[in-house]
């Protein structure tokens, strides 16, 4: 490898980009190196289904993939200034962690002011142990059984009304951070609620059970479980509405329409503008005759 | 008054301090001495003023063929009508413009002509005139000389100003105290919005928001009917909404008078903000800080509710809890100030 790269970086030298070079076979290695531990870590799963293996195995994971920030044993780690540099995850529940590690969110690659949803590292099986094993820390919200949040489960002539209080929950709840198109929104500090457009029906109601980083808990004793179904069954009748008014341009309101407006609009204005009192040609035959 | 007029009497004052260098000399366009051109060009205005009839058209026979409601036509996943119907109207528009700009461009005489302007001040004759006449009537109509007639007219004109601030109260009552209370009262239950559930503490998890009201505004009278209701539901709930949070007891930091005004952890604010009154939820469960979408004044709800940020003047009014026999959140008392924005009277 070390020859490989060497000999790679030679060649690379003499061309004419030779001074990006080095970073070139840096990103290489990087790359190379990260894509085989990606490839290579599931092989440390097993297939076995008892529980306590199960246990074991998610144990496994979180001290290869979790431990550096969560703490060896999930207890967290914090800074000597006080702040937190991953939270302990004794009671967050199985569900958390569907949610965290099968959105992509967590492993994060970076520490920053919020994770974002990238790829998802883990298989569902290394996920369902990893969960197992955080579950096994303290008691939290399972993950839900999909009668929970599929709206297919409400029967067919309450899907109607269901959609109804769905839209009146989500305008009260939710609509303050992820838009009143579920497009998402600024949070100070280069935070975000994230857009919730075709995120899953089990994601999107473990988030509300857990309260992802910034994001408020929603217990299921005080917004019932049906009445998240509602929401989410909301959520996906204006996933699937047609647009009846045109392009809704993000549906973020008056960001993108003023951005629209003042580039096309005023920039299709001062084009007519300029055509308007641009002269025309003139001729010279006519000063001539 | 002619061009060659206006000059001749400013003649003398309006010495120009740089010499006129006149018009450039004309030159005419193609389609000024090309019939061919000037043919040409007479279609061209002629087609975009065709095509607008044609849009125009076409927008009566879009608003006839596609179907609105609940089974809309789509083209491309859009509503179709609303789609059809913009682009025609917006190019039959469209064309008669250009069509009428390509006109002046290439057809319309555009030889050049030059117009100076009147000065804006009249001549001393005329102003003469003017103030003689208004001495001429202030003598004639002798309001110098008999002070009588000017001041019962003044005064009368004075009194027509009273019917109009009597008939501007009918805008309605004066708000009295409505604005320093609200339908919070001693036990009334806190309830969750839109489904009017009560909540006890330890059902709410750390790191919890609820959206709340009062109990008040799902109550019902013995015969089924809902206790407030209409514009008076709409005013009250203005004013009563409320979030509920639920934090780690170690991390808020009340003042002294306020130690009991939290259950287990969990408190409840105004939902009004204090700047000019959005309804605001944006809360962050780690930083405990609410933040206004409005203008981005942003609250700590760990401490007391107090401005950490944005253009509000006051911190959030809280309003103090406690449970009722059955374990469920109720209001101590109403707010103990005013909620929402300033106003002349508070100061
Ligand atoms: S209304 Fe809240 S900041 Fe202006």
């Amino acid at each position: 490898m070390r020859l490989l790269t060497d000999r790679l970086a030679a060649r690379l030298s003499r061309g004419r980009r030779g001074r990006y070079a080095g970073v070139v076979v840096l990103m290489l290695g990087l790359l190379v190196t990260g894509g085989a531990y990606a490839v290579l870590s599931p092989a440390q799963a097993s297939d076995e289904a008892a529980d306590q293996s199960t246990v074991d195995q998610g144990r496994a994971l979180f001290l290869v993939g979790c431990a550096s920030c969560h703490g060896k044993n999930g207890e967290g780690v914090t800074l000597q200034n006080g702040n937190q540099y991953g939270p302990p995850l004794a009671g967050v529940g199985a569900a958390a962690v569907d949610f965290q590690v099968g959105t992509g969110r967590m492993p994060m690659a970076r520490p920053g002011v919020q994770a974002p949803k990238k790829d998802v590292l883990y298989s569902e099986e290394e996920i369902s142990a990893l969960a197992a094993y955080v579950a096994s820390l303290g008691p939290g919200p399972a993950i839900p059984e999909s009668d929970a949040y599929d709206p297919l489960a409400i029967p067919e002539e309450d899907r109607e009304e269901a959609i109804v209080r769905g839209g009146e929950f989500f305008r009260t709840n939710c609509t303050a951070c992820h838009n009143f198109a579920a497009s998402g929104g600024a949070l100070p500090g280069g935070k975000y609620a994230p857009s919730l457009r075709g995120v899953s029906d089990k994601h999107i109601y473990e988030a509300m059970l857990t309260g992802p980083q910034q994001m408020p808990v929603f217990s299921d004793e005080v917004l019932k479980s049906e009445e998240k179904r509602d929401i989410i069954a909301y959520l996906n009748s204006i996933e699937d509405a047609p647009r009846y008014g045109g392009g809704n341009m993000g549906a973020f309101g008056p960001v993108s329409e003023g951005l629209f407006a003042w580039l096309v609009g005023i920039g299709a204005c001062v084009g007519f503008a300029v055509w308007i009192a641009s002269s025309s040609t003139r001729s010279k035959k006519g000063t001539q005759s | 008054m002619s061009h060659d007029e206006i000059a001749r009497r400013d003649g003398d004052h309006a010495e120009e301090p740089i010499v006129n260098p006149g018009m450039h000399e004309h030159q005419p366009r193609p389609t000024d001495i090309d019939d061919v051109a000037g043919r040409r060009a007479e279609r061209q205005v002629a087609t975009f003023f065709g095509l607008s009839s044609v849009m125009a058209i076409l927008f009566c026979v879009a608003y006839f063929t596609f179907d609105i409601g609940d089974e809309p036509d789509l083209f491309l996943g859009y509503g179709a009508s609303n789609i059809f119907l913009g682009l025609t109207l917006g190019l039959a528009l469209l064309f008669i413009g250009i069509g009428a700009i390509q006109w002046a461009r290439k057809l319309m005489s555009d030889v050049e002509i030059s117009e100076a302007r009147h000065p804006s001040r009249s001549s001393d004759e005329d102003r003469d005139i003017a103030l003689s006449a208004l001495n001429q009537g202030i003598a004639d109509s002798a309001i110098g000389r008999r002070p009588l007639i000017r001041n019962s007219l003044l005064g009368a004109l004075g009194a027509l100003g009273l019917p109009a601030i009597v008939a501007l109260r009918d805008l309605g009552p004066l708000p009295g105290t409505a604005l320093e209370q609200t339908v919070w009262r001693k036990g009334m239950r806190v309830v969750n919005d839109v489904s009017g559930t009560p909540i006890k503490a330890e059902q709410m998890e750390i790191g919890q928001l609820v959206n709340a009201e009062p109990g008040i505004f799902f109550a019902v009278d013995e015969e089924g009917e809902p206790v407030v209701e209409g514009v008076e539901l709409q005013q009250e709930k203005a004013k009563a909404a409320v979030i509920l949070v639920k934090m780690r007891p170690e991390d808020i930091t009340p003042y002294p008078n306020r130690e009991n005004w939290g259950v287990e952890g969990v408190l409840c604010y105004s939902k009004i903000c204090t700047h000019v009154g959005c309804p605001i939820s944006l809360w962050e469960q780690q930083t405990h800080h609410l933040l206004c979408p409005c203008h981005q004044s942003t609250f700590d709800l760990a401490d007391n509710g107090k401005v950490i940020f944005g253009p509000a003047a006051r911190a959030l009014p809280q309003l103090p809890l406690m449970v009722d026999d059955e374990g469920y959140l109720v209001a101590q008392s109403d707010f103990p100030e005013p909620v929402g924005p300033s106003y002349w009277e508070r100061g």
